[in-house]
């Protein structure tokens, strides 16, 4: 699937639930699922530090596509960096770096989106993006 | 006491968040403000706005009034024998820099003793002093329910540390310390005493003469106050010593480009144009407290303290962090296997607002191996009802979370 299909189907099951806790529910699953970081990168050089939870991310480069792994302490923001990696894992570095991120503010964690909010969905987007762009420049 | 009619004097909590009553308890990070104090200030720039201590005209000599006015209900409210010892800063942060600063100048210290449980506004100015001196900082020691050891305090006091600071109400734990007793022993050994009274202000009477503290600071914005305005007592002995901490307009006596001599006390603490209005405001704030009975607002936080913790105790995996014998003012708690952010996160969705993380006093939490707390801070305004919100929205995030 592309990008775009990906939000759109994230975007239709997000509205599904008018309710905020069937949203967070949601974002919690996700958060147990979420393609968890191998134990070598769980350190600091794979933190995108905060003041409230912690985010290890990593990222690989396999025949032309990115694959992203990830852990936190907390779910909530578990569930939000799956929320990225579904969206983002598998596909090019020139994908990911063009994407259109418009569907966050469709699935309503607009919250999340405040450059001040610690360990927020920004600081962890940029960091997605900051691979994407490392592995653009080495293909 | 009527919480209703309390209620009504500060509009800023009657509103919905996320269509659901908004319930305000993280008055440890900031209190609201009753119409009282919001008044003043706007009275203050509608009528009497102007710079103080310069003009011979009219409203400057009314504004400078009014501000020297406000320092002597600060000194009359924690009993300091003298008006001059109370220096207007914007708050406890600016206080303990102050202080740092200067009695880092005066002292070279080579060792300052602050305990285990301090906010970074009391440790990191210290430790950073303390090290441009080549000196070390010493920590007291305290116990799993978060009291302070103290004879471990007096064993440290023996290693010859030539300033103490503590925390009189600990932001994270609730403890109060037993700051009179510590403060006797500091003066025993020969150290300076430091209170850092920002959590103390709102809920604990102040008597500076009674504790024998050289120094005490405090912010007003915890204590109903507006914000960028705190203070600074310091008995007179060591403020005249200290050297002045910033330099420029009405601190200074006289100025040529090849000396300066500086003005008497507060002033010589006072750089720039201060926040008059915001003082005379602090003063409000300090009428209002005065009018209720103190004793009657202590015993209404005690109940609102305790039926929290009666509530959340039935909660499986809850862990209270703070449950010294002495407590004040709040609650912290952490849930087994629930990360505090997440749990914050949700009962904000159910209009609670607490405070979650590390409080500004991150070895408080590495010394309890937790990555930070939930915590439920009150005021004179939080009724019961409030208490059973809360407890009913954790319960449900848990659920949530688990």
């Amino acid at each position: 699937m592309t990008i775009k299909e990906i939000q759109d189907s994230i975007v239709e099951d997000f509205s599904m639930f008018d309710d905020w806790m069937d949203r967070y529910a949601m974002l919690i699953e996700m958060g147990k699922e979420c393609p968890i970081i191998d134990d070598q990168y769980r350190n600091d050089q794979y933190l995108i530090n905060g003041c409230q939870s912690r985010v290890w991310l990593h990222a690989e480069l396999k025949d032309g596509k990115v694959y992203f792994t990830a852990d936190s302490d907390a779910v909530i923001t578990k569930g939000i960096i799956n929320l990225l990696i579904k969206v983002f894992s598998g596909q090019t570095p020139e994908d990911i770096l063009a994407a259109d991120l418009s569907f966050l503010d469709e699935i309503g964690l607009k919250e999340h989106l405040s450059p001040t909010r610690s360990n927020g969905l920004l600081s962890m987007l940029k960091q997605m993006m900051l691979y994407a762009e490392a592995f653009k420049s080495i293909q | 006491m009527d919480i209703n009619e309390i209620r009504k004097q500060f509009p800023v909590l009657d509103q919905q968040v996320y269509g659901k009553p908004l319930v305000y308890l993280d008055n440890a990070a900031t209190t609201q403000k009753p119409l009282c104090v919001i008044e003043r200030e706007r009275d203050y720039y509608l009528h009497e706005n102007c710079n103080i201590h310069r003009g011979v005209h009219y409203l400057s000599q009314m504004a400078t009034e009014a501000y020297e006015n406000a320092r002597k209900t600060v000194a009359r409210f924690i009993n300091a024998p003298e008006s001059h010892e109370i220096v207007f800063t914007r708050g406890t942060t600016e206080s303990l820099n102050l202080l740092a600063t200067s009695l880092g100048y005066l002292l070279s210290p080579k060792k300052v003793l602050v305990t285990a449980m301090e906010h970074h506004s009391n440790l990191v100015p210290w430790q950073q002093m303390v090290q441009r001196h080549g000196g070390e900082l010493l920590v007291v020691p305290m116990d799993d329910n978060g009291v302070l050891d103290l004879q471990a305090y007096e064993e440290l006091l023996k290693r010859g540390p030539q300033i103490v600071a503590m925390a009189h109400v600990s932001n994270t734990l609730a403890t109060i310390n037993p700051v009179k007793e510590m403060i006797k022993l500091a003066h025993h050994y020969g150290a300076l005493a430091v209170v850092d009274g920002a959590q103390s202000m709102a809920h604990l009477p102040i008597d500076v003469q009674d504790l024998d503290c050289d120094f005490f600071v405090f912010s007003g914005h915890k204590m109903y106050a507006p914000m960028g305005i705190g203070g600074l007592y310091g008995k007179t002995e060591w403020l005249e010593k200290m050297p002045p901490y910033q330099f420029g307009g009405e601190m200074v006596d006289t100025v040529s480009f090849e000396k300066t001599t500086f003005n008497k006390l507060p002033f010589k603490f006072e750089a720039g144009t201060p926040n008059v209005g915001a003082a005379l405001g602090l003063e409000t704030a300090i009428k209002f407290i005065e009018n209720f009975d103190r004793q009657e607002v202590a015993q209404h936080e005690d109940t609102l303290v305790a039926a929290t913790m009666e509530g959340l105790s039935k909660i499986e995996g809850m862990r209270f962090i703070g449950q010294a014998p002495e407590r004040s003012g709040l609650v912290s708690f952490i849930i087994d296997g629930i990360h505090p952010y997440d749990l914050g996160t949700i009962i904000d969705k159910m209009g609670v607002a607490v405070r979650t993380g590390h409080h500004c006093a991150e070895p408080v939490m590495t010394r309890f191996g937790i990555p930070g707390t939930v915590r439920a801070s009150f005021a004179v305004y939080n009724s019961l009802e409030e208490v059973n919100i809360l407890v009913h929205a954790v319960n449900r995030a848990a659920n949530m979370l688990r």
